[in-house]
């Protein structure tokens, strides 16, 4: 505190503090906090409130507990969620690698800049591009009939399409860690394995994936949170049965008319993803500092 | 050896395979917009028309919703940019313990999921009597995009030599001047590149934006609405003009970073 005032004098500063200040309190602290309170409260009619009635309770979350479809949708979402980190970092992984040690220079700025331009592009947009893909008389199934592998259309909407678009959409936020780590892989490594004999497998095994930790625990962390508290992709290509715990809160809000209701699923949702966050961390031995960058 | 080919070769193929993944559902959606068809698909082709595109241009609601985009991303750059400065200052000028608990409290906007942002935001204001709309849209997007305004600016710090400030003060420059002077235009690309990303979050952000719109239509919701009330190719006009103006900026953002990286610095 005292160096920032010995290095821009009193009035910046002071400017400086409050705008940080400003933002953490309103924006970032008290947003929270009132959700809290708002979770923990009963939905009362105006004239209750502050009432004996307006106590706090864990009521709210206990609903969440009891009520089976919510439940199983909760539970759902998260292993879905954990799903689609899975497959991507399937998907990524050797594009990574070849990215970071094998491409020539010229083919790593074309594969960067391959990968990067979809995702300047809007994440509505590129859910509706797969929303077009997948549709029941669309491309796709007109394409796997055409070559016969199917004879009658799939629908595709629903957990599949879910799973397809979800990838599709977090790809870079696992490419890019990934690659970041293996590309301070000295070769030299990879040679002095393949030397002693060992198989490719377990070079990567052995040898690429402990140096890369740091980068695919980053990348599974921000794919699961961005997944699991996605709306687009399951409201636009997910079907009745495939329901997001998003979407549910979306209704306590907007159709079930309970805010307090849906503060609590909210504020479940949170815990739960700063819980994975920082577990994961915590395994994999990430410092936060690594993870933003 | 021919075990290492047949590796190359499916690993080949695999590229290939990871390519296709990411354009195909772009070009079709892209080309979908040329097809007469009243839904957007490319099979069967029922003729190539242009009529979408002046449909998407006579649409006065798309108009409205890229207005209101248009007013949200700028408002949100002209909060983001100062406070995530400040943020990004404050951040690298305090001392390791208290810094790496600041820090962890600086990006949790990041870690937390955008519905959570939009439902807090929400929540907070309406017990001041403020309900959704372009305000709660602003203040909800800035949240979370003041940390990617820190988080480049303290990349572009960390090469910042110090000494160019003592310098500056030594030859009589006040403090405010040496920030102006010396510090804001070593800021400058930073500054730039964070405004421009601060704009693409915006305008593409959805998550955060459904909660707190009120009766707002951006261009994100409008588009989603569509999908769900009644989309022509119409959306995809309009979807291939944003695609084609993203990709445009992106390289113009990029020409403009390399003649940044190649131009000498200024004496």
């Amino acid at each position: 505190m005292r160096d920032l005032y010995a290095r821009f004098g009193g009035g910046l500063a002071t400017i400086f503090l409050s705008l940080v200040l400003i933002w953490l309190a309103a924006m970032v602290l008290a947003p929270n906090l009132m959700m809290i309170d708002y979770a923990l409260r009963p939905n009362l009619p105006p004239a209750q409130i502050g009432t004996k009635a307006d106590a706090w309770s864990l009521d709210n979350f206990l609903y969440l507990a009891n009520e089976g479809v919510h439940r199983a949708i909760f539970f759902k979402t998260i292993w879905a969620s954990a799903l689609v980190a899975a497959v991507t970092l399937v998907v990524c992984y050797p594009i990574a690698f070849w990215m970071a040690q094998r491409a020539t220079p010229g083919q790593l700025s074309v594969a960067l800049m391959l990968v990067i331009i979809p995702f300047f592009i809007n994440e509505v947009l590129r859910t509706l591009a797969w929303f077009i893909l997948l549709a029941y008389r669309g491309p796709l199934n007109a394409a796997l009939q055409g070559i016969g592998l199917i004879d009658a259309p799939i629908r595709w909407q629903g957990d599949g399409g879910v799973l397809a678009g979800m990838v599709y959409a977090y790809i870079l936020f696992m490419l890019l860690p990934i690659y970041n780590a293996i590309e301070s892989l000295d070769r030299s490594q990879l040679e002095a394995a393949r030397d002693l004999g060992s198989p490719t497998w377990r070079t990567h095994w052995r040898v690429v994936i402990p140096h890369a930790k740091a980068g695919i625990a980053t990348g599974c962390v921000f794919t699961f949170m961005l997944a699991a508290g996605s709306y687009v992709a399951p409201a636009l290509l997910g079907s009745p049965g495939s329901r997001w715990f998003t979407e549910i809160i979306y209704n306590w809000f907007f159709e079930g008319g309970d805010w307090n209701r849906g503060a609590a699923y909210a504020l479940t949702l949170l815990v739960l993803c700063l819980a994975v966050v920082l577990v994961t961390l915590r395994i994999a031995r990430v410092n936060l500092t690594d993870v933003a960058k | 050896m021919t075990a290492d080919r047949i590796f190359r070769g499916l690993f080949v193929l695999y590229l290939l395979a990871f390519v296709a993944y990411l354009f195909a559902p772009l070009l079709i959606m892209g080309i979908a917009a040329f097809n007469e068809s009243r839904f957007p698909t490319v099979i069967p082709w029922q003729g190539t028309t242009l009529d979408w595109f002046s449909a998407m241009w006579a649409d006065a609601a798309m108009w409205k919703a890229l207005l209101t985009s248009a007013i949200v991303a700028v408002l949100v750059v002209v909060v983001a940019l100062p406070v995530g400065t400040a943020a990004a200052l404050v951040l690298t000028t305090l001392h390791s313990r208290a810094r790496s608990m600041a820090y962890a409290v600086m990006v949790s906007p990041l870690l937390t999921p955008g519905v959570v942002i939009g439902i807090s935001t929400l929540i907070l204001w309406r017990q001041v009597g403020v309900g959704g709309g372009i305000a709660l849209i602003v203040v909800a997007q800035t949240t979370f995009i003041i940390c990617y305004v820190m988080l480049m600016v303290m990349a572009r710090l960390q090469r910042f030599d110090r000494t160019q400030e003592e310098a500056a003060l030594g030859l009589g420059a006040s403090r405010v001047m040496v920030f102006r002077r010396v510090l804001l235009p070593f800021l400058r690309p930073a500054l730039l590149a964070s405004g421009g990303l601060a704009i693409l979050q915006s305008v593409e952000n959805y998550n955060t934006t459904l909660f707190v719109r009120g009766f707002e239509t951006p261009l994100t919701v409008f588009i989603a609405t569509k999908v769900r009330t009644g989309l022509t190719p119409a959306v995809n006009a309009l979807a291939l003009v944003i695609i084609a103006a993203t990709i445009i900026g992106a390289i113009a953002y990029e020409i403009a970073r390399r003649r940044q990286v190649t131009a000498r610095p200024r004496p």
